[in-house]
């Protein structure tokens, strides 16, 4: 279960990266951030900014149009 | 990890020179840099000739469809396309300005103001070109107050030590 939510639906890149920066800067270690989206790009992207910054992306799902990704916070 | 690698200086590092101040061309510098800061990356900003105006507090920032023939707005379900020349006649580029900023709106794209704030907040260093505001006589009171003025020397010693140098 996520410990906080981020809705970044109907944002285009680069800000759902942005905003799950952001919430995750102000996140504890091993805590869990759930993000949803709208934009098809943010499943690439938030692969690649979990392998850049070491943050661990536990999940990738799609329902219907919606995004949704869960990245621990590793520091 | 990578903080850890921020606070031991160890952080990779990108510069990007920002030459053009248009509204089009004003996107690609600030989202790759904010992106960047996102991914831990120390950025570097130098902005100079017409990017200069990008460091303006008051952004008036506008696109022309003049000599841009790859510029095609989708409108009633299909893409228009002027002939290059309408591009002159006065009024055109205001026309085509408010339509790209109407549709930025509308598709969750993040206005220049707005990635230029998470740019100040994410602690990147912007850096006002020196020559150019001497050359354009255009002056520091008029431009956000997180920068700092430089020079090419201070650039090529960034970028020396970077990872990444872009020009755009």
């Amino acid at each position: 279960m996520a410990d906080e939510t981020l809705d970044a639906k109907g944002l285009n890149c680069p800000l759902p990266i942005l905003k799950a920066k952001k919430s995750l800067k102000g996140m504890e270690n091993g805590k869990v951030l759930e993000i949803l989206a709208t934009d098809p790009g943010a499943i690439k992207d938030f692969e690649a900014f979990c392998r850049a910054t070491g943050n661990k992306l536990l999940s990738s799902e799609q329902d219907g149009d919606i995004y949704k990704f869960e990245i621990e916070r590793v520091i | 990890m990578a903080d850890t690698e921020a606070a031991l200086g160890n952080a990779k590092k990108m510069t990007i020179i920002c030459t053009k101040g248009s509204l089009d061309w004003a996107y690609p510098p600030f989202i790759l840099a904010t992106t960047a800061a996102a991914m831990d990356v120390d950025v570097t900003m130098f902005f100079t000739f017409y990017g200069l105006g990008l460091l303006n507090k008051d952004l008036k920032l506008k696109v022309t469809p003049l000599g841009n023939p790859a510029m095609a707005m989708p409108m009633a379900g299909m893409h228009m396309q002027m002939p290059n020349m309408v591009g002159m006649i006065p009024g055109v580029t205001d026309g085509a300005t408010a339509m790209m900023k109407n549709m930025i709106k509308k598709k969750g794209v993040a206005s220049i103001e707005e990635l230029r704030e998470a740019a100040v907040l994410s602690d990147i260093r912007m850096i006002a070109c020196q020559m150019t505001l001497d050359l354009f006589e255009m002056d520091k009171k008029d431009m956000i107050e997180e920068i700092e003025i430089g020079g090419a020397a201070t650039w090529m010693e960034c970028a020396m030590q970077s990872d990444i140098n872009l020009y755009m």
